[in-house]
Order: structure tokens, then C-alpha cells, then sequence
């Protein structure tokens, strides 16, 4: 029977163990909420990954991981033209851009990375193709799964406290009135600091979020540790479409403002008499 | 005939059946099942759906109390339930810490959910490892402004006091938004 199912029920750990364990070659594919994810694997070990339906070219991915420099980056992708993953691996190592070190953990580090993503990913339908394998143009590595494995549980644990900590990502923040905290007296770290630049009342953490260029583990890893030195609380934003009509309470008929109190009034009476 | 809800919600095991219990004129409706998990097997029963008690107020209202499952399994139901309330109330165990983080995050889940007021009801506070209110205050990490009341929820006094409370909120609130 084919491997195929749902996250819901099956999660990404128990899915790479049995592929790790079971020594499968071939082509994880899942289709996440809002993206899709593609995991190719030989013998059981990691050999490529790409997120939606083209995978990010070699240059882009050495350029990420600071090996290569904005200019030369450019340069490549106005001249290299059609230029496959492999032979431009060749010609950037004989020119000594780059060694082939440099290329292997540069597409480890990024192949690694739309693993862990899935370890966030609570529901997508997924399907194993024995037959699909790697783009022949495209170089592929070979991780072992099992510390990819235990650090995706290490994160799916931590993701969930942290959902439970911070439910939901359309809450704002804003700052604690306590006396006598500086902010500018702690140690904040770059994203901390990023992320303290856009705390108002008005802006969401999702929108915090997108503006600082973090993903949902990631944003919700900072607020929490805002949150935990007590420097910002959650508060719903302002300026949000109001769910009722202006002058109207939520759970009560639309009436008068008057009407609504004499029935708030009424009930209180009625609890009174109980 | 008018009709409005209130939701009393709160982890696993808090006394929100009990609490809706104590004041509902019917039997309360509930969707309880018994536990499959050993780790949760402090009681037989736990709501998988909803608790529905009911208070009629006069001829032309009726108030109903919701009470939602404590289990995270089942949260697909609380924004079911949240829609259209008056406010809410979130029911946690006193004797219970280990309890009051998923409490917290609870609380966080309903306020996104509607901008209705709330209170936080600190149930079981007759029991001597009950924590007591300002430490709990500290614990589940709530501002001063949030009511955070003694509750025992199989005492009836003490559960008006609570949706006393919450009603008292809401009349507060449309004061306040009068005034904006």
C-alpha cells in the first residue's frame, strides 16, 4: 500500500523515522496549508529538498549562506544563463569562489532548513513516490536522518509550548507600564530589537512578523521572551474592524444602548434571586 | 423571547461542569464521555463537546451557559461556542499549578477570539493546597485590571459571585465605551 496520509495523524517524525529506518528511496511530497513541500531521499538518508514546485537555484543558496557576495550573485544570474546546479558548482570551484566544502554544507544547511519547516506543519496531506528522484541537473547531499530527527522533536516541542504560550498571531503587543524598566538598559539581540521597533497597539504579531521577515517559530520565539521578562503584553489590536457595530455590545440584540443595559440589569437581578 | 450566552471555559479537570451546574435551572446537557487516557484519568468523565445549562431570566430572556471541553483535542469547538457571547469566564484550579499555563494560554485563545469582557474564576480555593489569589495572579501572568475571583463551583453563592462579576464588567465596559 502506498505511504500516503495525513500530518494530523501521522507526523513528519514518525514519517522520516520510517524512511530512515526502512532505508527508502524516493520522493516525500506534502501539501501544507499554504505551501507545498518536496523531500527527496536515497537509502534513507536526505538528498534534496525544495519548497513549491521550482527549488531554489544553487547561486541563490550559496549567496544565502554569505559564500558568495551580492555582486557575484548578480553576475551569475545575468550571465550564467541556463547554466545546471552541477556545472556551475564545477566552474564557481575552479574559479576558487567557492570550495566544495563551501557547496555541500551550504545545501545541507538549506535543504535541512524545508525539513525543520515541516516540523511546524500540524496538518498536510503527504505521499511517498518510490519512483521520483532527484532533477538529474540539481546536486544532491546525503544526511542521515536521525539527528534531523531528534532536533525536529526538540522543535516540534518547543513549537508547541510555544503555541500554547502564544495562540494566536493576530494579537498585538505593547509595552508593560512598569516603573523603572529601561528598555534600553537590557540586552536585547538583533531580532529582539527588530521586533521591539514595531510594538504598537496597532500592529499584529503576524504583521511584526512579516515586516521583520521571520517565520511563525521564530516571531513567536522572541514575543515569548518579551513577554516572559515582562516588558509586553498581548492586547488585541487596535484599529481592527470591530466584530459588532459601532455603540454595540457583542452577545446582545442590537438595540439601545439603554435597552442593553436594562437587560444586563435584569439578569443581574435574576443571578441575585437565585 | 431574547436570548444571550455566557462561556465559561478552562483547562481540563477545573469544575466547569460543576460550576454551570450549580446555578442551571435544567439539568445540565452534558456531552461527557469517560477518559481513554491514562494521563488524564484524574475523573471518569470529561465534556467532549459542550456543557448547555440554563437561567431564565423573565418572559422575554433566557441566559444560557456554555461550557466548553477542557481537552486540547476538542478545541475545534470553542470558537463554535464563542460566537455570539456576552463574555466568559475562565475557570481555573487552584490546587492545580501545573494546569495554569495551559490556563493562560486558554484565556489568550478566547481573547482573540471576541473583545468581550472576562473574569478569571480561581475554583477549588476551599481546598488548603489551594494557591492563593495574588500568587496565581503572578502565575497565570494577568494584568491588575483582570478580575481574578475566589470561586468554589459547587457553591452556588460563589458562582454568582463570579458571573455577578462578569456581568458588573459588562456594564462597565459599555460605560466605558459610552465615553469614548
Amino acid at each position: 500500500m502506498a505511504l500516503k496520509g495525513n500530518l494530523r495523524d501521522f507526523t513528519v517524525t514518525q514519517l522520516l523515522n520510517l524512511i530512515s529506518v526502512a532505508q527508502k528511496t524516493g520522493t516525500l511530497i506534502v501539501e501544507g496549508p499554504s505551501e507545498r513541500v518536496i523531500v527527496c531521499f536515497r537509502e534513507g538518508k536526505l538528498a534534496f529538498a525544495q519548497v513549491g514546485n521550482e527549488s531554489q537555484s544553487l547561486a541563490a543558496v550559496l549567496h544565502r549562506a554569505n559564500k558568495l557576495s551580492k555582486a557575484q550573485y548578480q553576475a551569475i544570474v545575468e550571465r550564467a544563463g541556463r547554466i545546471s546546479d552541477k556545472e556551475l558548482g564545477l566552474l564557481l570551484i575552479n574559479a576558487r569562489y567557492v570550495t566544495q566544502q563551501d557547496i555541500i554544507s551550504s545545501l545541507q544547511a538549506h535543504f535541512l532548513a524545508i525539513v525543520n519547516r515541516l516540523f511546524t506543519w500540524v496538518e498536510g496531506l503527504f505521499r511517498f513516490e518510490n519512483d521520483i528522484l532527484p532533477p538529474d541537473d540539481k546536486i544532491t547531499v546525503r544526511v542521515s536522518l536521525e539527528n534531523v530527527i531528534i532536533e525536529g522533536a526538540r522543535k516540534l516541542r518547543e513549537w508547541e509550548q510555544l503555541q500554547d504560550e502564544i495562540p494566536s498571531l493576530d494579537m498585538a503587543l505593547k509595552f508593560t507600564d512598569r516603573p523603572g524598566t529601561n528598555i534600553r538598559n537590557l540586552n536585547l539581540s538583533v531580532e529582539e530589537w527588530r521586533v521591539v521597533s514595531f510594538i504598537n497597539p496597532k500592529n499584529t504579531i503576524r504583521q511584526i512578523a512579516a515586516a521583520t521577515k521571520m517565520n511563525d517559530l521564530e516571531i513567536r520565539r522572541v514575543v515569548y521572551g518579551l513577554l516572559q521578562a515582562g516588558l509586553v503584553e498581548l492586547v488585541r489590536p487596535v484599529g481592527t474592524k470591530p466584530l459588532v457595530p459601532p455603540g454595540q455590545v457583542a452577545g446582545l440584540p442590537q438595540t439601545s444602548r439603554e435597552e442593553q443595559k436594562s437587560l444586563i440589569n435584569r439578569i443581574i437581578s435574576r443571578i441575585r434571586s437565585i | 423571547m431574547q436570548t444571550v450566552k455566557m462561556v465559561v471555559t478552562g483547562p481540563f479537570n477545573a469544575g466547569k461542569t460543576e460550576f454551570i451546574r450549580s446555578v442551571s435551572e435544567i439539568d445540565v446537557v452534558s456531552t461527557e464521555r469517560r477518559i481513554s487516557s491514562q494521563a488524564e484519568r484524574i475523573k471518569d468523565t470529561t465534556t467532549v463537546a459542550m456543557d448547555f445549562g440554563r437561567i431564565t431570566v423573565d418572559n422575554d430572556l433566557v441566559l444560557y451557559l456554555f461550557g466548553t471541553p477542557g481537552q486540547r483535542r476538542f478545541d475545534f469547538m470553542w470558537e463554535i461556542l464563542s460566537e455570539g457571547m456576552l463574555g466568559f469566564i475562565v475557570m481555573v484550579d487552584s490546587t492545580r499549578p501545573e494546569t495554569f499555563k495551559e490556563g493562560r494560554s486558554i484565556l489568550e485563545t478566547f481573547r482573540a477570539y471576541a473583545p468581550t469582557p472576562y473574569v478569571v474564576a480561581a475554583n477549588k480555593q476551599d481546598i488548603p493546597e489551594a494557591w492563593e489569589l495574588d500568587d496565581m495572579r503572578v502565575a497565570l501572568r494577568l494584568d491588575k485590571k483582570v478580575k481574578l475571583l475566589p470561586c468554589v463551583a459547587t457553591d452556588k453563592e460563589s458562582v454568582k459571585t463570579v458571573l455577578l462579576e462578569l456581568l458588573y464588567s459588562i456594564l462597565a465596559e459599555m460605560d466605558a465605551a459610552e465615553g469614548r
